[in-house]
Order: C-alpha cells, then sequence, then structure tokens
C-alpha cells in the first residue's frame, strides 16, 4: 500500500525534509506477457487500466505509453468539465462521467482540483438562441443541471463580457451549468497512474508499439521498442495516432488528426471566475488557480501529426477574445502550443470493440476529451473485460458509421469542426 | 502557415487556401450497388496517414481551384503539388 | 540619492535630461536612456519583488529578457496599466508609474512572506496531496490559493491603444543586431539581396557596444569602437531595413516568423496620442540568419535569490552602458572567465572588487591575468556556501571546494559585500531554432545545447551557435554567412582580431555548502520558486522525464519560461538520474519568444473591423425606418419595422397580417445566387438536388433540395431555367458560400467532365420580393407592359423585363404562399426599383416586413427553412417530402445513404405540425416534447423547431420534429416546460391555405 497523502502526511514528511516520499509509480520492465494491454498512457488510457484492475478484478495489466505519461492531449488541453450535451447518448456518456469527477480526489487520494466554477456557452445569434434553448430543456429532461441566461443574467454571472449590444455579434443570451468546470490535467493522469500502479498495473513509458500480431482474428500481442510482448486483449487508446495503430492491423478508422491549439497569458489575480465557451465567434477561456487565462483556439483543416498549428488560427481566436473582452488587449500571450485531435464525422467519440477479436479502440474525442476521462475510462474497461459495451457507451460503436446512426453533436463544442 | 505552390497562380500563403482532405477517393460510379459497409468505407473511413499523404486542397481565396498536394503530415512539408487527374508525380 | 552611485563618464545616458517616475507610489529620478531596472539601482532600490510561492525578497537579476524577479505592473489607469513587465525592459519615461507586484500591504512588509516560515510545508507539488478533506472544500481552499496566486492586476476597462499588423517579405532575414547580425547584415545587403535586421533593444551592437576592454580590441581599437563604425556603414545600405525595438516573437514552418515592434511603450505619455502603440510583422523571409547571441547562467547555491544577487554580465551592463553601480562592495562569483571582465569594468570605474570567488582549480587566460594584475582577488577552487541579508545581500560566505567538487572543505571566510555578481557560463539562445522545428545537439565541454539539424533555410550564427570568443565569432560569422547566402563578401577578410580565449572549463550545477542539501534553498526558477531540492523530490517520487519534472515542480513555466533555470534543472536532473544531457533532451520551447500582448496579434481587427459585415443594396432605407437588424452570417437582415413603440411581437403581427391582407415587401437580397452555364448544366443539377431537372422548361422555376453525401438535408432553393443552358440557383443567406464551394469541389474533382460554370453573383443583383393579394396590381404599376395573367406568367416561372430600360428578372414564386413576385435587379438599382414598389403600393398599404414576419408566414405554410427545421440529422423522408426525392434518377449526391439501415427506419424523428390545446399558448423554439409525464426518466420524442402566434389564424402554430411522428397524426403530446407543462397535439404541418388557392389569387 502507498503512504496516503494528506496534510498530516506532508506535515510528516517535513520533519524529514521530504526524503521518505514513496514514488508514485513504478518504472517496470516489461513482462512476457499481459491479460490486457493499453496502448497510450494518457488519462483516458491509465483511467481504463485503473477501472479494470479496481472494478472488474484484473491485475496483470499493461499500459504502454511511447513517450511520458500524460504527455498528449491530457497535458495540453484547457480543462473544459461539463455535460450539457444535446442528445441522451452523449448526456449519458458526460453525465457519468461528471459524476465520477465529483468524488475524483478522494477516490484516487490526489488532489485533481476538480473545480466546479461553472461553465457558460454564448448565443451569438438566433440560430444559437434556438440551439441553446433546445439543449437546455433537454438536459433538464435529462437530469443535467443546464439553465437558460437572457443577456443581463450573462452579464451577472460574468461581468467582464462585453453584452453590448452595439458590438457585431451581441451577446443573446446563454446556458449555464454550475456543476461543470475545470481541473487540474497533470493530476489526473498522475492520480490514475497513482491508482493504477498501486494495484499492480505496470506502467511502461518510453515503449512504442510498432506492430500488432494477430492470429487469423484474434489479437496475439504487440511488438514495441522494448520487445514483444502477448496479449489476448488489447485497448487502443492513442487519441491523435489512433488510426497509426490501427493501420498495424490494416484497420481503417472513421477518423482525421488535427492541429488544435491552445494558450495561456501571464498569471494575473482573479479576473474571470467561470468558463466561458461561445460558439458562434470561436472562443474559450478560463482562468487557472495560478492565474493564466487559458484560452482554446479552433482546428486546423488538415490532418497533422506535427503538434503545430497556424497563426491564422490563433490570431481569430484571440480576436474574438477581445471582441468579448476587450479589457484583456494589454494581456500578454506567455505560451502557445499544439496537440494532435482525432475527430469523428459526427463529433462524437468511439468507445468500441472492433471486427478483431480482442481488439478495442477508445478514439474519436476531437476537440472535447479530457472531461469525459473518468467515465470513458470506466466505460472502456467495461467494454474489454466483458466483451460487450455497457449501455452508456452503446451508442458509440463503430457500425454506427455503417447504419447512419450517428451522434451528431456537431452543436456541442465551441470548435468547428 | 504553409507557403502553397498553386499550380495556377504560383505560390501564395496557406491562408488563401483550405484544406479538402484525403485525395484519391473516387466517388462510386455506381452507389446503389454497394453495401452499407461499402458506402461507409467512401463516406467516412480515412486512412489519415502519419507520413507522406496525398491530399486535396483549394485556391478558396484566389483561383478556387481544386489541386493535389503530397504533404507529410509528420512535419508539414510538401514534396509536390499537381493538378485535378494528373497522375502523381510520386509514389 | 543617500548615495553617488552613478558614474559620470558615460557615453549612453543622456545625464542632462533628468526623467522622474514613480515607484511604489515614491517619485524617483533617472536620466534619459536608463531602463527602469537601471533607474532603480541608481537609486540603491534592489527589492522590487516578491517571489511566487514563498513571497522572498527578490531584487532584479538580469538587464534583459531573461529577468525573472524585476515584474512590475505599469500606469495606474485602469485601461492602461500593464502587468507582469519586467523593469530590465522599460524606457524610462517622464510620468512612468510602476509598482511591485504579488505583496501586501507592500514590497517591503509582505504578509504573505509567512510563506517562507512554512515552506517545509509545501514542497513541490504539495497541493495534490493535500486540500482534499473535507470533500467539498475544494471551493474554499481553491478560493484563498487563486487570490494568493497571479502576479499583476488585470486592465479592468477596454485598452485605449491602438495596434497594427503588417505583412513584410524579404530575401534575408537577421534575427539580432550585435556583432555576427551586424556582419551578417552587412554582407547580405551589400550583395544585393533584400536584408531586414532586428534587434529588440533600442539601439544595435549588443553588448560590444561597451566592450572597452584590452583583452578585445579589433584592427588595434576597442571592439565598441570598431563596431560604431560598422554600424554607421549599416544604416548608409540602401538594401537594408533595420528595426530596433522589435522583439522576434514566433518563428513558424516554412520561414515564417512574427516581430513585434514597439512604437510608443518608451516615449513620455503625452508623445503618445494617436500612435500605434506596436505593430506586429508578419514576415516571410526566404532565408534567416538567426545572431541571437547568449545568456549568461546564474550559479545554484544555497540561498542564491537574495536582492543584491545579480548576473555578473548584468553588473556590468549596468555599469558600462548605464552608468550605474550595483553596490559599492562587490563580490564576483564565477565558473568561468567572463566575470573577470565584470571586475575590471568595476575597477576602472572606481568600484571596490571584494574578490572573485572562481570554482576553478586555476586558469591563466588573458583576461584573469589581467585582472590580476589590477590586483583583484581570487579565491580559486572556491564556492559561495551561503548568503546573508534579508531585504538585501549583506555578506557571504566562502569555503574551498573538495576536489571532486561535490563537498567543501576547510575553513569558512565570510566576506561582507552589497552586491554579489554570478556567472554560470553562458547558454545560447535557441529558443528561435527549435521553435521552428529545429533539432538540437549536445556538447559537453561547455554545457550548450547547439543547433544541429533544420529543415528550414536558416542558419544560426554567433554566440547562439556556441561561439563564445570575440575572434572565432567574427571568423565563423561571416564564413557560415558568405556560405549560406552563396556569396564571397571580403569584406571582413583582414580583420586583426585580440580576443581572450578561455582555457578551462567546470561546471558544477547545484554547488555544495556546508550545510546537508536537503536543509538548502537552492533556487533554480526565481519567480516560480522551484529549488533544487523540489527537483530531486520529483525524481524521489518517479517523475523522471524532465517534461514530468517541469510539470511537478513548476520550474521553467514562469513568465520567464525558464530562460534561466532550464539548464539548471536539466543538469540536476541528469546528475541526479545518472543520465547523459544529451540523451535527456529539452523541454519544448514554445512561441512566444518573449510575452506577446494580445492586442498586437489581433492588431485593427477589432470592434467594427473584427468582422466583415455584408449589407443589401436597400439598407439604407431599412436604417432610415428604423428595423431592428438579425445578424445572418455576416448580413444584416431587417428583421422587423417597429412603428410607434412596438415590441417585435406587435410588429410581426401587424406585418404579417399585412403581408396576406393586402401586400408586403420584402428584401431578399441577401439569399444565394449562383449562375449556372454549360451544356451540361441541367445534368449538373440533376446529381446535386434530390429532384430531376432535364424536363424544366425554359423560363420555369423549380424548388429543390440539396443534400450532404450522408444523406442529410444541407440546403434548399428555387432554381431558374433562364435560357438552354443557363440556370439561376438561389441558396438559403447562410449556407450561400458553404453550397458554391461544394459545387465547385464535385464540379472539378468528380466530374471534370460537365461543361458547366459556376458564378457567384449574390452581390451582383439585389432581390425585391412583394408578396399578397395586391401584389400583381402593384407589379403591373411598375412594369407595365408585362403581361401578369396565370396564363402568360404563372406561378414558378420567370420572365425578363424592364424598369425604365433597366433589364431585370421576374420570378413568380412564393416562400409566404401568397401571389408573389422577385424582381432581380442589379444591385446599384435595387434601392430605387424598391422605393418604386413602396410609392406604387402606398395605396395598397405596402407594409415592409422583416425576416420574423417572413419566417411565421413560411411556418403558416409548413414550408422548411433549412438549419432552424433541419440540423444536419434529417432526411427528406423525414421532412415529409418524399415527393421531391426522384425515382427515376440513377444517383444524385446523398442518394445512397437515404437506404441504410438507420436512414429506412420507419420511427425516426419527422417534421409535424404542433398545436397548442389553449390556442394562445406559444410554445418555445426548441422545447422537447414527451409522450408521458410522469415517467422518469422521461424519453424525448422530439423538439419545436418553429413557434408562432398567426395572426391570419389567430392562434399559435409550431413545427416540430417528432420520433415516428408521421403516424402520430391527431395524437396528443405534452411539451415539459420548467414550471409547467403544455398540451399539445400533432398536426398535418400545412397550417394555412392547404388548397395552394391563393398563390392565385
Amino acid at each position: 500500500m502507498k503512504n496516503k497523502y494528506s496534510i498530516f502526511s506532508l506535515i510528516k514528511n517535513a520533519f524529514s525534509y521530504h526524503e521518505n516520499w514513496q514514488r508514485a509509480w513504478r518504472d517496470p520492465e516489461p513482462k512476457k506477457e499481459y491479460d490486457v494491454i493499453i496502448i497510450g498512457g494518457g488519462g483516458h488510457g491509465l483511467a481504463t487500466a485503473y477501472y479494470l484492475a479496481k472494478k472488474h478484478n484484473m491485475s496483470n495489466i499493461a499500459v504502454v505509453e511511447k513517450g511520458w505519461i500524460g504527455g498528449g492531449n491530457t497535458g495540453r488541453n484547457t480543462t473544459i468539465i461539463r455535460s450539457n450535451y444535446l442528445w441522451d447518448a452523449s448526456a449519458g456518456l458526460y453525465d457519468h462521467a461528471l459524476k465520477i469527477w465529483e468524488s475524483l480526489s478522494q477516490e484516487l487520494n490526489y488532489n485533481v482540483m476538480f473545480s466546479q466554477r461553472g461553465v457558460m456557452n454564448l448565443a451569438h445569434n438566433l440560430q444559437d438562441v434556438r440551439d441553446l434553448k433546445r439543449r437546455t430543456h433537454a438536459n433538464r429532461l435529462n437530469g443535467i443541471d443546464a439553465v437558460y441566461l437572457n443577456t443581463e443574467e450573462v452579464k451577472k454571472f460574468c461581468p467582464i463580457i462585453n453584452t453590448s449590444p452595439n458590438i457585431r455579434y451581441p451577446v443573446l443570451g446563454g446556458t449555464l451549468q454550475k456543476r461543470a468546470g475545470t481541473a487540474r490535467h497533470d493530476a489526473v493522469a498522475w492520480g490514475y497512474a497513482r491508482g493504477a500502479d498501486a494495484m499492480g498495473v505496470d506502467i511502461i513509458q518510453n515503449c512504442e508499439v510498432k506492430g500488432i500480431k494477430k492470429n487469423g482474428d484474434s489479437i496475439e500481442g504487440i511488438e514495441t521498442t522494448k520487445g514483444f510482448i502477448k496479449t489476448k486483449k488489447i485497448g487502443v487508446v492513442a487519441a491523435g495516432h489512433s488510426s497509426v495503430i490501427a493501420s498495424m492491423v490494416d484497420l481503417k478508422l472513421p477518423l482525421e488528426s488535427k492541429p488544435l491549439q491552445a494558450l495561456v497569458s501571464e498569471p494575473v489575480k482573479p479576473i474571470i471566475d467561470t468558463v466561458i465557451m461561445s460558439n458562434a465567434v470561436h472562443a474559450y477561456i478560463s482562468q487557472s488557480d495560478k492565474g493564466e487565462l487559458v484560452i482554446g483556439a479552433g482546428t486546423d483543416a488538415y490532418v497533422s501529426y506535427t503538434q503545430r498549428g497556424s497563426h491564422d488560427v490563433v490570431e481569430g481566436t484571440l480576436k474574438a477574445i477581445l471582441e468579448l473582452y476587450p479589457i484583456f488587449s494589454r494581456m500578454k500571450m506567455l505560451r502557445q502550443w499544439g496537440g494532435i485531435v482525432d475527430i469523428c464525422p459526427d463529433a462524437s467519440p468511439i468507445i468500441s470493440k472492433t471486427h478483431i477479436k480482442g481488439l478495442y479502440f477508445n478514439c474519436g474525442w476531437g476537440t472535447g476529451g479530457f472531461k469525459a476521462t473518468p467515465g470513458s475510462g470506466d466505460l472502456f474497461a467495461h467494454t474489454i473485460a466483458n466483451d460487450e459495451p455497457h449501455k452508456l457507451n452503446a451508442d458509440f460503436n463503430i457500425n454506427r458509421f455503417v447504419s447512419g446512426d450517428l451522434v451528431d453533436e456537431h452543436g456541442a463544442a465551441a470548435v468547428a469542426h | 502557415m504553409f507557403l502553397i505552390n498553386c499550380p495556377y497562380c504560383g505560390e501564395r500563403d496557406q491562408s488563401e487556401f483550405t484544406a479538402g482532405g484525403e485525395a484519391h477517393i473516387v466517388r462510386p460510379k455506381q452507389p446503389t450497388e454497394l453495401s452499407d459497409d461499402q458506402w461507409a468505407e467512401f463516406l467516412f473511413m480515412r486512412k489519415n496517414i502519419k507520413g507522406v499523404q496525398f491530399e486535396r486542397w483549394n485556391h478558396a481565396h484566389g483561383c478556387r481551384k481544386w489541386f493535389n498536394i503530397v504533404r507529410d503530415t509528420s512535419n508539414d512539408k510538401i514534396h509536390a503539388i499537381y493538378k485535378m487527374g494528373d497522375k502523381p508525380p510520386i509514389k | 540619492m543617500s548615495e553617488n552611485l552613478r558614474i559620470t563618464n558615460n557615453k549612453f545616458i543622456d545625464q542632462t535630461t533628468r526623467i522622474s517616475f514613480k515607484f511604489d507610489g515614491k517619485t524617483l529620478y533617472g536620466f534619459k536612456g536608463d531602463t527602469l531596472a537601471s533607474a532603480l539601482l541608481a537609486n540603491n532600490i534592489h527589492l522590487v519583488g516578491r517571489s511566487f510561492k514563498y513571497h522572498r525578497p527578490r531584487g532584479i537579476m538580469a538587464c534583459g529578457t531573461e529577468e525573472p524577479n524585476a515584474i512590475v505592473q505599469v500606469g495606474k489607469d485602469s485601461s492602461m496599466t500593464e502587468p507582469n513587465t519586467r523593469a530590465t525592459e522599460i524606457e524610462l519615461y517622464e510620468g512612468l508609474e510602476a509598482s511591485s507586484q504579488n505583496c501586501w500591504p507592500s514590497v517591503n512588509f509582505d504578509i504573505g512572506a509567512v510563506n517562507n516560515f512554512f515552506s517545509p510545508l509545501i514542497p513541490a507539488a504539495f497541493y495534490y496531496k493535500t486540500f482534499m478533506w473535507p470533500a467539498n472544500f475544494w471551493k474554499l481552499y481553491e478560493y484563498f490559493i487563486r487570490k494568493s496566486a497571479g502576479l499583476g492586476k488585470s486592465p479592468t476597462e477596454p485598452d485605449k491603444d491602438i495596434y497594427d499588423n503588417r505583412y513584410l517579405h524579404c530575401d534575408v532575414l537577421v534575427v539580432g543586431g550585435g556583432v555576427s547580425g551586424i556582419m551578417a547584415a552587412k554582407i547580405a545587403a551589400k550583395n544585393n539581396l533584400n536584408t531586414l535586421l532586428i534587434d529588440d533593444k533600442n539601439t544595435l551592437g549588443g553588448t560590444t557596444l561597451f566592450q572597452q576592454n584590452e583583452c578585445f580590441k579589433i584592427n588595434n581599437s576597442y571592439s565598441n569602437e570598431w563596431i560604431k563604425n560598422e554600424i554607421k556603414t549599416l544604416y548608409s545600405l540602401k538594401n537594408l531595413t533595420i528595426k530596433t525595438r522589435t522583439s522576434l516573437a514566433a518563428y513558424h514552418n516554412y520561414n515564417y516568423l512574427l516581430a513585434r515592434e514597439n512604437l510608443t511603450d518608451h516615449l513620455d505619455l503625452k508623445e503618445r496620442k494617436n500612435k500605434i502603440r506596436q505593430r506586429l510583422w508578419k514576415i516571410r523571409a526566404k532565408k534567416v540568419i538567426i545572431a541571437t547571441g547568449a545568456m549568461e547562467r546564474p550559479l545554484v547555491f544555497n540561498n542564491n535569490d537574495r536582492p543584491g544577487i545579480i548576473l555578473s554580465s548584468s553588473i556590468k551592463k549596468y555599469i558600462d552602458y548605464y552608468g550605474v553601480k550595483c553596490g559599492q562592495k562587490i563580490s564576483l562569483f564565477t565558473n568561468n572567465d567572463s566575470a573577470y571582465e565584470t571586475a575590471i569594468s568595476l575597477n576602472n570605474s572606481g568600484v571596490v572588487v571584494n574578490s572573485v570567488v572562481d570554482i576553478r582549480d586555476k586558469t591563466n587566460s588573458l583576461i584573469v591575468e589581467q585582472a590580476e594584475k589590477l590586483g583583484i582577488k581570487i579565491h580559486w577552487k572556491s564556492t559561495v556556501v551561503n548568503t546573508n541579508g534579508y531585504k538585501k545581500i549583506n555578506s557571504i560566505e566562502i569555503m574551498k571546494l573538495s576536489d571532486d567538487g561535490t563537498s567543501v572543505v576547510e575553513k569558512k571566510i565570510k566576506e561582507e559585500c552589497d552586491c554579489l555578481g554570478i556567472s554560470g557560463g553562458w547558454t545560447p539562445r535557441v529558443h528561435l531554432f527549435t521553435q521552428s522545428g529545429g533539432k538540437l545537439k549536445y556538447r559537453e565541454e561547455d554545457n550548450v545545447f547547439l543547433p544541429e539539424k533544420s529543415e528550414l533555410d536558416q542558419i544560426s550564427i554567433g554566440s547562439c551557435n556556441g561561439d563564445f570568443e570575440l575572434n572565432e565569432v567574427i571568423k565563423n560569422s561571416v564564413y557560415s554567412t558568405n556560405k549560406f547566402l552563396n556569396v564571397n563578401n571580403k569584406d571582413y577578410e583582414n580583420l586583426e582580431v585580440t580576443s581572450s580565449k578561455e582555457i578551462d572549463k567546470k561546471n558544477i550545477w547545484l554547488l555544495p555548502s556546508d550545510k546537508p542539501f536537503k536543509k538548502t534553498k537552492s533556487f533554480l526558477d526565481f519567480q516560480n520558486d522551484s529549488t533544487a531540492n523540489d527537483v530531486k523530490l520529483a525524481l524521489r517520487e518517479g517523475f523522471k522525464s524532465i517534461e514530468h519534472v517541469k510539470r511537478y515542480t513548476t520550474t521553467g513555466m514562469a513568465t520567464d519560461q525558464g530562460k534561466l533555470s532550464n539548464m539548471h534543472a536539466l543538469g540536476i536532473v541528469a546528475e541526479t538520474a545518472g543520465v547523459k544531457m544529451g540523451e535527456l533532451g529539452t523541454t519544448t520551447f514554445r512561441p512566444p519568444y518573449t510575452p506577446l500582448t494580445f492586442g498586437a496579434i489581433v492588431g485593427r481587427n477589432v470592434g467594427e473591423f473584427f468582422d466583415i459585415t455584408r449589407n443589401t443594396p436597400i439598407h439604407e432605407w431599412h436604417v432610415e425606418k428604423k428595423a431592428e437588424f438579425e445578424n445572418v452570417g455576416q448580413w444584416k437582415r431587417a428583421w422587423y419595422y417597429p412603428i410607434n413603440n412596438e415590441n417585435m411581437h406587435e410588429a410581426v403581427q401587424r406585418e404579417s397580417k399585412a403581408a396576406r391582407d393586402s401586400a408586403g415587401i420584402l428584401d431578399a437580397s441577401t439569399l444565394g445566387k449562383i449562375d449556372i452555364q454549360g451544356t451540361d448544366a441541367s445534368e449538373f443539377l440533376n446529381r446535386v438536388y434530390t429532384n430531376a431537372w432535364s424536363k424544366l422548361e425554359i423560363g420555369k422555376c423549380r424548388y429543390g433540395l440539396m443534400l450532404n453525401e450522408d444523406g442529410m438535408v444541407y440546403d434548399d432553393g428555387v432554381t431558374t431555367r433562364l435560357s438552354e443552358n443557363h440556370y439561376l440557383m438561389t441558396t438559403t443567406t447562410g449556407g450561400a458560400a458553404n453550397v458554391l464551394s461544394k459545387l465547385e469541389d464535385y464540379l472539378q474533382t468528380e466530374w471534370p467532365e460537365l461543361d458547366v460554370y459556376l458564378t457567384s453573383v449574390t452581390d451582383h443583383y439585389g432581390t425585391v420580393s412583394i408578396c399578397g393579394p395586391n401584389s400583381k396590381k402593384i407589379l403591373s404599376k411598375i412594369i407595365p407592359d408585362l403581361d401578369l395573367s396565370d396564363k402568360e406568367f404563372p406561378h414558378m416561372s420567370f420572365k425578363n423585363a424592364f424598369i425604365n430600360d433597366i433589364k431585370c428578372r421576374v420570378m413568380r414564386i412564393s416562400f409566404t404562399g401568397e401571389h408573389s413576385y422577385e424582381i432581380n435587379i442589379q444591385s446599384s438599382y435595387a434601392k430605387s426599383v424598391w422605393e418604386k414598389c413602396f410609392a406604387a403600393g402606398k395605396e395598397f398599404n405596402i407594409t415592409p416586413y422583416g425576416t420574423e414576419t417572413m419566417h411565421l408566414l413560411r411556418a403558416e405554410k409548413g414550408f422548411i427553412i433549412a438549419g432552424q427545421d433541419t440540423d444536419g440529422t434529417m432526411t427528406p423522408i423525414d421532412l415529409q417530402m418524399d415527393w421531391i426525392i426522384s425515382k427515376k434518377k440513377y444517383d444524385f449526391i446523398g442518394k445512397r445513404s437515404l437506404y441504410r439501415s438507420d436512414t429506412v427506419r420507419e420511427d425516426r424523428k419527422q417534421l409535424v405540425g404542433l398545436l397548442t390545446d389553449d390556442p394562445n399558448e406559444i410554445l418555445e423554439e426548441g422545447a422537447q416534447i414527451v409522450s408521458e409525464t410522469n415517467k422518469q426518466p422521461i424519453e424525448m420524442l422530439g423538439h419545436v423547431t418553429s413557434s408562432y402566434f398567426s395572426p391570419n389564424l389567430n392562434k399559435s402554430i409550431a413545427l416540430a420534429v417528432v420520433k415516428n411522428g408521421k403516424k402520430l397524426k391527431g395524437q396528443k403530446m405534452f411539451v415539459p416546460m420548467k414550471n409547467k407543462t403544455i398540451n399539445v397535439t400533432i398536426t398535418d404541418t400545412v397550417f394555412l391555405d392547404k388548397e395552394n388557392k391563393r398563390l392565385n389569387a
């Protein structure tokens, strides 16, 4: 058992100058064989391993990661967490995740700093108003706490928004989900890693998958930079690189991997106490606990694995930010970066079996996967352990692209896919 | 921010162009004869290559012509550009 | 000024122009040419801020962009204040007001300093381990954490300054105007290359500009004199543009670079009026030469963060350039030769140099010998083990190093001082190189990362490429530049260069103390307060990757982005983990190089220029009539025309009634118009619309529905056959551009064999639509010679006509169900035709109506609006428009998708009408529809897409999509609202004039 983190353990360790803290996770060499191998050591992958061990009585599990855990989109996103989605399937999925978030710090004994500061979505034209009202009604009937706000209520909740009717695209209203908010991205990966490791999961970093070995339509193992590892079940949670893994078994996915950029300003004292997303003008913003304004930009329209996007996208986003928050014009961009997001045609994820026995994919989260991390891991673990989906992810199967039963959530993200 | 050598206009900034995804996915001539699986393959399934990819671009804020680009998606380097209907200059 | 810290023989500061400024409310004086930092130091003010976490007193440490501590709030005005500005980069101006950040109530007495007392409890990343109990208290903890975090304060009013963007193309861009950049720019420009040289300082020359030392001479004169002449020559070259105060912010792929030029921040406040504050240059360079120089590293030892501890090269710049003594009794601490240059400069200016503490065993390079000759004391093979002084350093403790450098030996010597200069060697500024995608290599001998491989047309020269000695800088820079530009410039061929060569090198990343490491505070990241022990803790806890260490300890994540801390963090990680530096790699340097103002990035695209506004040619008329407008895409459309304080509902009721009772007039100019010509035009339409087009007669119009390839409704509109091979297609207002792009895509890529030409003519024609029972009479007044009989000009047909010799097209089509005409005329005449119609209709009470009334009128007829009644998940069959799908056509866009297992389901959501039991109850658009109210959870069957109160039917009507709706006609349903449930009945979608009699009325 790992030592428990608390204020008391901090005090105790202070006396020994913090020289006696245990490792948060081991650094094992791969075993010859595992019951399940998770490819991808991001938040979703580590959560999957955690729940496989915790809820499905498995312990011979490995997570293989080509770089360092949490180094992909987990560590690059703007950490917005909410569940005010339109369709029942999505609402079920994301609210399942949100409920886990609400006690995740205690569950993992790791402070993931889940901050329920509310998420506001703004409407800038009449169709936005209709769409947001539709979503709010659907949310209410699905038991999700979103409410519709008129312009005055928007202003009251976040006074720094420019709600003047004279701006180019005035704020006509918005929705607010108070249970929504943000979390500390790195802590999510580290907390799940520490929890999974404590239950015996091997987290193997700097281990790149080079091939998948199968016999007929069954999985036999993976070739990696640390050698061949035997397994009958593989869960792929490789985000932007999902297609790369899929191509190892000649599988094509309905995905395109595109650059998504984000930026932070220099830190300042608290000025914005919530998260605000704006579909029509393409801007979303919050403020980290450290004081940085965290701003999400859009995706580029082309496939790229470079983790770099074009300057136009950043310029466009800041343009929209200054339109809505002209007080930020003198603030300075401290750092910008890009991630690679795997986007599905219907802007909804895939948590699914494939036609290859023992091969499972969890991908297609596009620009909004972070918020689903705990739910995604839980449901993917269920799917892998039982070889069939949980009812909450049944609609997110890969076959929907054949039948046409898509879960179209294009209205859900502030980023046009 | 790429520089793209439009085969009709010459070298221009990326901001004048829009990307149109993977190239050489020919629209089936007889869609009604395809199975749902085959149709889904055409409609949604993409190679999404990390490495050298053939893709379509449009000079949307210029001559509005579509053409093909061979680009390495791992470093965004453009290897070749050719007109619609032309054979790819490299394999 | 209690002490005189200025020397007077200085050439760079204008000591005749005194400038007054305020720091923390106190009025102080400096000179023109000072930075805020140099002026503060001249006033003997070192303490300028408190650190992020422990609130330890911190002073000015550097003289440029790498400054981690002297971060101040500039200005008091709520709209013009600027947080987190480096005092080392602020040029002093009359009226400057600056204040310390992150301290309360003042920098001298800061309550937050209590954190330092608790510091044993709050090591790196402590926050992940606590604040979890009780579970719902994080909100409260977070409130206090947020309050204590953050540095300066954001402005609270909109910025009054203006910013600008410009494009610039050049053959060669030289970044950095030091000695190598100056030579490169000269070589480029003299070889007829269009060259741009930028430097972030207000003058060129770099550190050579004030290098007046016997050890560094060119052609027998001091290097500063030589460079002054070079600069003079540069300004006379005609192919060369020089921009100072211009900082390269980002280096993107394909040699696309962003540079921020500061235009007014150095001016007196009253001189700034109406001037652009900053301009962002968007540069496309054929070739890029990076000559950004190197930064001096600090040394990491116990209590290395006290005010008064300054980088040795900065002390040199303060004395040689600004004429400011950083102290009266200065000690120096070094592992390399460059501190001796500082010692000599200080000595020459009459400052007492206590001693130089050098970790090396002994060395006898030219410069060291010169220092020794001047009688400067040197502690060889020694280290500083501690410093004393709370708000300013007052002494250092020195001990001898053991042979292996891991511990200290012999007796401790205490040396009193009021300033300590530190030098840990030099770090090439490779930030831009790595931003551009370049790969680095590691050079063991002096522990530097250097540019290795780049895909772009660029080179690095000078000290950013690892050349640290003057003769090498000159020789290699000239050679590399000539080779890179493929020229053979001989200007620098026969230079005679004297420079001191560093012979001995030694480096210890974490210097030992007489205290055990675990009890020391050796800072790496001064702003974020992370120490060597924090890094070691991270490693102990299993955070092995350098990115993990960085994130866990926050080293390198402050506003200086680790310029001073990264190398030591890497060194300590490598040493502790037993890995080679080169294998460890670096963390990614991300743009921008220094923080970049949002305003500068956005430039002029704010306020009214945020997005273009498209107005119809009739716009002014609507404005005169005080119409309210709706944004539809980029268009401004008249929404409704209130008269006498009417609200929207009243105006729309009046407009709707008038249109049906007599006559209404609508500006339909925003609808997309695509001119389609070519011998295959009919075939083309067959392929893009669901219905058949070949048999449409010339002069006739037809409604068309366009699908996506996945079978979902995409757009709709009426297309008119103008002649055999000529059609005019209309699209929705918002969809116009996308439809054209989509059609062009299919035409060019899938069906290049078709002879079809597409032209957008949306802006070419204005469209005036008149409808209502009297529309015919009105039109006949305007175009008297046009036969408007139903036989000659039936519904869904078109005529060419003339209004006062101006050709126009008249379509008899209707989106309201009324007898209706649309006149398309060249835009410039549209307003006049509109006014004509209005005048002619006066006797019929012709009423202008906006989009809201248009939506109401069409809803009465059950006509859909693509995008409102559809949402990308509706097929034509779902819309009950099966009639529009041609059964005969072999294929059209989206056809195959209509036959997938999900799209053929009969219980999909389908478009229906809804009537409320209470005819006065108007449903909310977006409200959900259920069949049972007492079940939990309730299954939502669909939602209301359009809803209005119809004045013509005197009841509320709505369109909705409902699961299996086709079969549910007549069924009772419920619309559950927040506080009530509304009873509704599913009906047909057509509420008014089901027989379409009014079309011909």
